[in-house]
């Protein structure tokens, strides 16, 4: 486990030679279908049996079937089965307007609303090319980390379950309970926040938003210090955990694999410092990086993350006192409502007010794709405009779902209990698998 | 790398099958011909000097009314020089098929199942080129703009009864 | 035994076997463990430290449906799932009771569209409904509080009888919180 600044690793990557054909064709890297699997595969040679898990089972994080070829306890082979959740939700967003379609997007990854809202909202953004206040950007960082830090307490509570580890569950909760409350302090809802809008924020940010975050802040790295010393050096935990589902970073790549799946690799990807957004370039925070790509390595690098986003987190804190009260959306009046104190006086803001809440507005043509690091690996949004309030495409590179590929070549010779393990580790979210 | 440093190395590597090119908004992005896609798409991976090793996002996009119908977008990304290049390739209506990439990225099976699922665009060379998301007895391929949003009467106080009438509650 | 002791000299107590068989019921339901989306978050969060749904015997959640007596559908429910939703339904063991939670389940939510079964109620009997998107655990506990009122007033004589119990959608309960 080592802690590396991000341009060094991606250097020391140039180093190794680049994959070609031949070694691919030596080495398939496959992804089967759940109709490839019915019939096993070695027949006469070895008893295998296929053994159907979900799509309804506590360990699958959702409703994710997977089709299992076993020998005795081994698996020979897995395939996921997908779409059990399938909401058309891109479908739907074409329907609405930008602002409207923006409730969408918090229900793909329910676990880090705020991402979603922030790589949908970027992507319009660019599309509109408008100026976002600093007040604002810097508001959105903070918000972010905070997502991804009750997006990996949920991912740890539950992968300690699937392991049988109860107590990391009730701490896990414990905390992303605070964060919970800090969403609905900004925004009034818990999970479903929708507060990042086009041009801004959907409201001001409120007196004591930044006194709750400090105190969380404050308790967070102690906080964390309690999961590890449950788990980090626990026999248990490590027996289960070391050396089980690895894999290479050329494998990684290929599959397509990001987020800390892929950073447990030794590939330091993050979009943060790849490409970045809402001025991540200027906060100083490190990537962490695994050796093996095992599931341990996903464990500390997560855990590792977590610490890293209380860093940044402190730094927006800072930002934001410095910078005071001010605008929380764009001054762009063809975007942005009319505050409510000008409705009442100003017959062009009623309008204004009037036409962007019925109609909604226009964004130029052309497409926009933005890939932001969500807590589970490079979210884009890939949006077409025809130039009309609506978009006429919005296409979600989902994290999970190109995560979960990885699940046979992972898996394969494993046993099916590490197989528990290792769905918990690559951290799927269904929502966002099936969209 | 700069776009117009990888446009320029594209385009001497292959003088024909690449169409026009874009650079809005900073992103670079190209039309390539169906027929050249594998070569264009390996070239990038394999050049030692671009090495576009991870293929980032495949989408398919409906344009109806416009020849080519379909057009499917790929998002590659140079992890040594941070670039991102974007590849559109058309698929006809009357034959929307486009070659797979799975031989070069394993990442683009499911990304292609999809596509295939929403869209209808075919890839050939896929090794399991099934249904993903919706059910196996599903028809037609509900992301086409011809394909409505199969919505339902929103039940109000005053069409309620009407509505539940009608609607098949589950019974023991 | 212990009875005894804590009953002191309590003597006989005596009341209709309705209302024990009831009571027992209502004091160990136990829920089918069993997430479809965003609701199942809020519904992990209800069972987890802050919460506590285990101060009302409900925390027992059973992986299997022969054992569980409430399926808490917490979430969409899309056209691929109604199936197998219902398939769990009918694996589980009577007397048993559903809980739509949350607008998906209770009648399509924000997702109008070709995906989505528009309420959960389409596929299986529903006893009550829980507004919210995603509704609060607060919300999700008086649900189920909610429920166990109406258990109470169950009678012993034969299965369950749907018509009379189930909550009609036009009359839903909406728990604002």
């Amino acid at each position: 486990m080592t802690i590396t600044g991000e341009p060094q690793t991606i250097e020391q990557r140039t180093e190794k030679p680049v994959r070609r054909m031949a070694e691919y064709a030596a080495t398939p890297l496959t992804v089967p279908s759940p109709k490839q699997i019915t019939e096993p595969a070695h027949a006469g040679q070895t008893e295998t049996m296929v053994l159907n898990m979900g799509p309804h089972h506590p360990s699958t994080h959702g409703v994710l079937r997977l089709v299992l070829e076993l020998d005795g306890e081994k698996v020979v082979n897995v395939a996921p089965d997908v779409g059990f959740l399938h909401t058309g939700i891109e479908k739907t967003m074409e329907s609405k307007t930008y602002q409207k379609a923006v409730v969408l997007t918090d229900r793909t990854d329910y676990l880090a609303p705020l991402s979603n809202n922030l790589s949908y909202v970027l992507a319009v953004e660019k599309l509109l090319d408008c100026e976002i206040p600093e007040r604002v950007q810097v508001a959105r960082v903070l918000l972010a980390e905070l997502t991804r830090i009750g997006s990996h307490l949920v991912w740890l509570g539950t992968h300690a379950l699937d392991l049988a580890a109860m107590s990391a569950f009730l701490y896990a909760f414990r905390e992303r309970e605070q964060i919970l409350d800090i969403f609905e302090l900004v925004s009034g809802a818990r999970m479903m926040t929708s507060y990042f809008r086009v041009g801004g924020l959907a409201y001001d940010l409120p007196a004591d938003f930044l006194p709750t975050v400090a105190a969380f802040l404050n308790d967070m790295p102690a906080n964390i210090d309690e999961y590890e010393d449950l788990l980090t050096t626990n026999p248990l935990w490590l027996e289960r955990t070391v050396g089980v589902g690895a894999v290479n970073a050329d494998d990684a790549i290929a599959y397509g694999l990001s987020g800390a799946n892929l950073r447990a690799t030794g590939v330091s990807m993050d979009m943060r410092a790849m490409t970045p957004y809402c001025g991540y370039e200027t906060y100083d925070f490190d990537i962490p990086v695994g050796e093996k790509g095992d599931i341990y390595d996903r464990y500390r690098v997560r855990m590792a993350e977590m610490r890293q986003s209380v860093k940044i987190a402190w730094q927006a804190h800072q930002r934001l006192v410095d910078i005071g009260p001010g605008p929380y959306m764009t001054e762009n009046r063809k975007i942005a409502p009319p505050p409510k104190s000008e409705i009442t006086h100003s017959m062009e803001s009623l309008i204004h007010h009037f036409k962007l809440w019925t109609e909604g507005f226009r964004v130029p043509r052309g497409d926009a794709y933005v890939g932001i690091e969500s807590p589970r690996g490079i979210l884009g949004t890939y949006i077409v405009s025809d130039g009309s309030p609506k978009p006429y495409r919005v296409h979600l590179r989902a994290p999970s779902f190109i995560n979960l590929q990885a699940l046979q070549h992972m898996s394969r010779g494993g046993m099916v209990a590490d197989l528990v393990a290792l769905v918990a580790s690559l951290d799927p979210v269904l929502g966002e698998v099936d969209r | 790398m700069d776009n117009a440093s990888v446009l320029e190395r594209l385009r001497a590597a292959f003088p024909q099958g690449l169409g026009e090119s874009s650079e809005a908004h900073n992103d670079l992005s190209v039309y390539v011909e169906r027929e050249a896609l594998l070569d264009v798409a390996q070239f990038l991976r394999d050049d030692p000097e671009l090495r576009y090793e991870f293929l980032e996002n495949l989408c398919g996009v409906d344009y109806l009314g416009r020849e080519p119908r379909f057009e499917v977008v790929y998002h590659l990304t140079s992890l040594v020089n941070r670039h991102r290049i974007c590849l559109k390739v058309g698929a006809p209506e009357h034959n929307p098929t486009v070659p797979s990439l799975t031989i070069f990225w394993p990442t683009a099976n499911w990304q292609e199942r999809e596509t295939y699922d929403l869209l209808g665009v075919v890839f050939a060379g896929h090794p399991s080129l099934e249904r993903i998301l919706m059910p196996d007895e599903w028809e037609g391929h509900p992301l086409r703009k011809d394909v409505p949003l199969g919505d339902e009467e929103v039940a109000f106080s005053f069409n309620q009864d009407q509505i539940y009438a009608r609607k098949p509650f589950a019974t023991e | 035994m212990g009875i005894e002791e804590k009953a002191g000299d309590l003597g006989v107590v005596t009341t209709t076997l309705e209302t024990v068989v009831n009571w027992g019921r209502t004091n160990a339901m136990w829920p089918l463990l069993f997430g479809l989306a965003c609701c199942a978050i809020e519904m992990m969060g209800s069972q987890a430290s802050n919460y506590d749904l285990s101060r009302f015997g409900m925390e027992l959640n059973r992986a299997s449906p022969r054992q569980a007596d409430l399926m808490i559908v917490a979430g969409r429910v899309s056209r691929k799932m109604a199936p197998v939703v219902r398939r769990l339904y009918d694996q589980m063991s009577d007397p048993k009771w559903v809980i739509a939670m949350g607008d998906c389940a209770s009648c399509g939510g924000v997702f109008n569209n070709y995906a989505i079964v528009q309420g959960v109620d389409e596929v299986i009997p529903v006893d009550v409904y829980v507004a919210g998107c995603p509704p609060r655990p607060e919300a999700l506990i008086d649900g189920i509080m909610m429920l166990h009122e109406k258990v109470k007033r169950e009678k012993i004589s034969g299965k369950k009888d749907g018509a009379s119990i189930r909550v009609n959608a036009g009359e839903m309960i909406h728990l604002h919180l």
